[in-house]
């Protein structure tokens, strides 16, 4: 029955008019997709994230952190994956991860804070803007009111790309520990005082949302350890809801490699394997594998040429995965430009972020990307 | 109805008293308002003692207490020898993991040391500004893995807290731990390392937008060779690795190191807007005043970077002291947790309950999030951590129930091990809060019969959101102010 829907979705999305009125239609009898977003913060490598192994000019520019041929998870005969991510090796095989290489934007700004900014709220590099991406996206389009929220952000951390006023967001570690504690949520009434009124808005989400999330399901999966062992947890028990919510963020870091950078980055992408394994498994349990996407991003890549200390500095742009049962895999972008670095030594772009926002804004939830991004941007064929 | 007419007669008396009997004292509200914006928060009897000042006075009788060292005496080990970092490596599992687990103590027991301080200081404006500048030269011990380098960090910016703030840029691109951080240590010639470069313009002096990525490369060059020993962990000064050739910094070319950067930023009349602009967001609102941060910079430029004229600029200024910014800020969790015990006069003996709290609610001292410090204002409060802070808060008041705190485990010790050090912290919570609990009897004798409307002159920065009963006795009072959403400003 699901391979019936998404069958039905793809037929969908391939007629003439996809976009329009057939595929909006297409997406209301279909269950409302999740996205699921992980920001690898600090700034992700993604030379060796994604490797061009075969090219000569990799090895050059790399001499002593570059992943060793052999070493590489093998994709396809120019690309891999790092090693730590070969558990992502049998998504590939099944056709459901998509790799989009060099995703950016122009005239890229190399400070993490301005960068991520630009990030989380979709804004051309000059360009300051106060409320999130997905914000603005809900603004337009709110999510079914039976909804718990448009949007959770699991730990600590920003809301990033779903901060604002417009947006039913909210924050948690754990469902079940978010449930004991709205009882300390009161309704307080209404101010003057910015940062007060605040506080009374987050206040009412809270209520909100606690009537409708839900907390203890029974996963037979077993998740890994640690800090982001425990988000795949909270994100799985939140697409476990019934009531559901459209987005969920968490994050993984820090990537911020400048020195020895190897073991680490070795480590975080093996988490981030570890974590998207388990992820799928659960997803799989609760039947929602089909109707979840999984998508990386992050406010930059990182140099071409390494460092002297083993790592590597701030770059421009990177690539990123997706997954979910109903993306399509494959490789997607460009292959990183090595022999077309800029005047900084860093890579072209390819494919503008707010090209793979579009992709998720109009195939998970048919939202009209030009209204929320302020300009139409290509979207990717991944879902 | 009595207690209409009460408040009726005590609202212009509030009015009067400072026209008719004394031209220019600060009062109550505004002893109130001084003490908690440069301190974490404050008894009902020093906001008194202050009450009676004229505003110049109470600034200058701030200014003149402020410390260059901590009054209470740090854990032993800051006095041990450095541990190399590169014993590390010839480790076997076993003794890294140990290893491990003592700089998690050591780390947990600095942490406790400092939130001591900021309780029994002399001078809680000290510690205020000491950490405003861990949070503007922000530094994670994550990272470092030496509490020892972080002690010596922390003992430097409470050295120069109020004191010069070229002194301390110099000192802090020399700091290990800073060096460590931002990767410094590492930073040669051949292939420089661009992370302090840039940060140290961005972050610390001049902020984005404010020079080009080629200054950045260029000043990269500048600091090679700023170095840690491998051996002691004190600043070293490698020759072979440094690059001896020009280079051009914002407009300026010669054969530049990392002092003559340094000073080429602090020339630069943008860094006294920076740092002013960043104490207006401190002091005053999360809104600065771009007429009023100007001259505030002008005098902290002619006063050389001396931080004490800027904090006089500051706090005797009609911006601070304006009602419309009365209230404006949200308290830090640090300011949530040591506020509330200084204000209630709780005293624990053990403070790494307190330790986590903060950390919980997103503020986990020697440990920010990354350089750029804590984004603080709203971003403090999101479903997550307003829950935990109202927990927090049903703790201390209610002094029973088991506690459920853990919001945002801090991420340290190491990933991975998170499981059993969490449940361990746990139940030291359980077991440790018990002398967090606020004493009721003890808190109403402490007023001396005063209570009435004063509680919540005392316990809030901004009026009671909703309603609250004159009547109750001055322990119910007091938790239904504590619990009030305005609780959380200040």
């Amino acid at each position: 029955m699901t391979f019936a829907r998404r069958d039905f979705l793809r037929l969908a999305a391939l007629a003439p008019f996809a976009g329009s009125r057939a595929f909006a239609a297409a997406m209301e009898a279909a269950p409302r997709r999740l996205l699921i977003l992980v920001e690898l913060r600090g700034g992700n490598d993604g030379l060796n994230t994604v490797i061009p192994y075969a090219n000569p000019a990799y090895a050059s520019l790399r001499p002593r952190i570059g992943i060793a041929r052999d070493q590489v998870v093998k994709l396809t005969e120019t690309t891999g994956l790092h090693p730590s991510l070969e558990k992502l090796r049998a998504r590939w095989e099944a056709r459901e991860l998509a790799i989009v290489q060099g995703v950016g934007y122009p005239r890229p700004n190399l400070s993490h804070f301005r960068s991520i900014e630009i990030w989380d709220t979709a804004s051309s590099s000059d360009e300051y803007l106060d409320a999130g991406w997905l914000a603005r996206a809900f603004a337009v389009s709110p999510s079914p009111r039976t909804f718990a929220a448009d949007g959770v952000v699991v730990g600590a951390g920003s809301m990033g790309p779903l901060a604002g006023n417009s947006v039913r967001a909210i924050a948690l570690a754990n469902p079940a520990q978010f449930l004991r504690n709205a009882r300390f949520a009161r309704d307080q009434g209404e101010t003057r005082n910015p940062a007060l009124a605040h506080i009374l808005r987050v206040e009412g989400d809270v209520r909100a949302s606690a009537q409708k999330i839900t907390a203890g399901h029974k996963f037979e999966t077993t998740f890994p350890g640690g800090p982001f062992g425990n988000a795949v947890g909270t994100a799985a028990q939140l697409a476990a809801n019934e009531s559901g919510v459209s987005v969920v963020r968490l994050s993984l870091g820090s990537f911020d490699t400048h020195a020895n950078q190897q073991g680490t980055h070795a480590n975080l992408l093996r988490q981030l394997a570890e974590g998207i394994d388990a992820l799928r498994a659960a997803l799989v349990e609760t039947g929602r594998w089909n109707t979840t996407v999984i998508a990386t991003y992050a406010e930059f890549g990182r140099r071409a040429r390494e460092n002297q200390s083993g790592g590597t500095d701030h770059g421009t742009a990177s690539s990123h995965l997706v997954l979910g049962g109903g993306v399509k895999g494959g490789l997607y972008g460009a292959f990183p430009a090595l022999d077309r670095l800029d005047g900084e030594g860093n890579l072209p772009h390819a494919v503008d972020f707010r090209g793979y926002y579009a992709t998720f804004l109009e195939r998970c939830w048919g939202i009209d990307s030009k209204v929320v991004l302020g300009g139409r941007f290509d979207t990717l064929p991944i879902l | 109805m009595l207690s209409d007419i009460m408040r009726f007669v005590f609202a212009v008396a509030t009015f009067l008293v400072p026209f008719a009997v004394e031209a220019a004292a600060i009062g109550y509200d505004g002893a109130r308002h001084l003490l908690n914006r440069t301190g974490f928060g404050a008894t009902d009897a020093e906001i008194t003692r202050y009450a009676t000042l004229e505003r110049e006075e109470a600034v200058d009788r701030l200014l003149e207490g402020t410390r260059t060292e901590a009054c209470v005496t740090p854990p032993e080990f800051v006095d041990a020898p450095f541990e190399p970092y590169y014993r590390l490596r010839n480790m076997t599992q076993e003794q890294r993991m140990a290893q491990q687990r003592q700089r998690a103590r050591e780390s947990f027991e600095l942490r406790a040391w400092w939130l001591r301080e900021m309780i029994e200081t002399s001078s809680p404006l000290t510690e205020r500004m000491t950490l405003f500048w861990h949070n503007h030269f922000a530094t994670s011990q994550q990272k470092v893995r030496s509490p020892q380098l972080m002690y010596r960090q922390n003992a430097l910016l409470r050295r120069e807290s109020a004191g010069n703030f070229a002194t301390l840029l110099h000192a802090i691109g020399k700091d290990p731990a800073m060096l460590v951080y931002l990767d410094n240590a590492q930073n040669r010639k051949q292939a420089p390392n661009e992370n302090f470069a840039r940060e140290v313009m961005e972050l610390f002096t001049l902020g984005e937008g404010h020079y080009s990525e080629h200054d950045i490369k260029e000043a990269a060059r500048a600091f090679t060779g700023w170095s840690i020993d491998r051996e002691t962990g004190e600043f070293t000064y490698r020759r072979v690795w440094h690059d001896y050739g020009e280079k051009t910094v914002l407009g300026r070319t010669g054969r530049m190191d990392g002092d003559d950067v340094i000073d080429t930023l602090l020339a630069r009349p943008q860094t006294a807007r920076f740092i002013a602009a960043k104490v207006w967001r401190e002091f005053v609102s999360p809104t600065p005043d771009a007429a009023e941060v100007s001259r505030w910079a002008e005098v902290f430029r002619e006063a050389r970077y001396e931080v004490k004229p800027l904090l006089r600029a500051v706090l005797t200024s009609d911006a601070f002291w304006s009602d419309a910014n009365r209230g404006a800020l949200v308290k830090s969790p640090v300011d949530l947790v040591v506020g509330t015990l200084r204000t209630f006069g709780i005293r624990p003996v053990d403070l790494r309950p307190a330790v986590f709290a903060c950390a919980a609610l997103g503020q986990n001292p020697f440990a920010p999030p990354n350089v750029k410090g804590w984004p603080g204002g709203d971003a403090w409060i999101d479903s997550a951590t307003l829950l935990g802070r109202r927990e927090f808060v049903d703790r201390v008041f209610r002094g029973s129930g088991p506690a459920t705190m853990v919001t945002a485990m801090p991420e340290e010790p190491k990933a991975g091990a998170q499981a059993g050090p969490g449940a361990q912290l746990r139940r030291m919570l359980e077991r440790g809060m018990a002398d967090y609990a606020f004493d009721g009897e003890r808190f109403t004798r402490s007023l001396g019969g005063r209570g009435g409307e004063r509680i919540e002159r005392l316990v809030l920065a901004y009026p009671a959101v909703g309603a609250q009963d004159d009547d109750a006795q001055v322990d119910d009072r007091v938790r239904a102010l504590v619990a009030d959403a305005s609780f959380q400003l200040k």
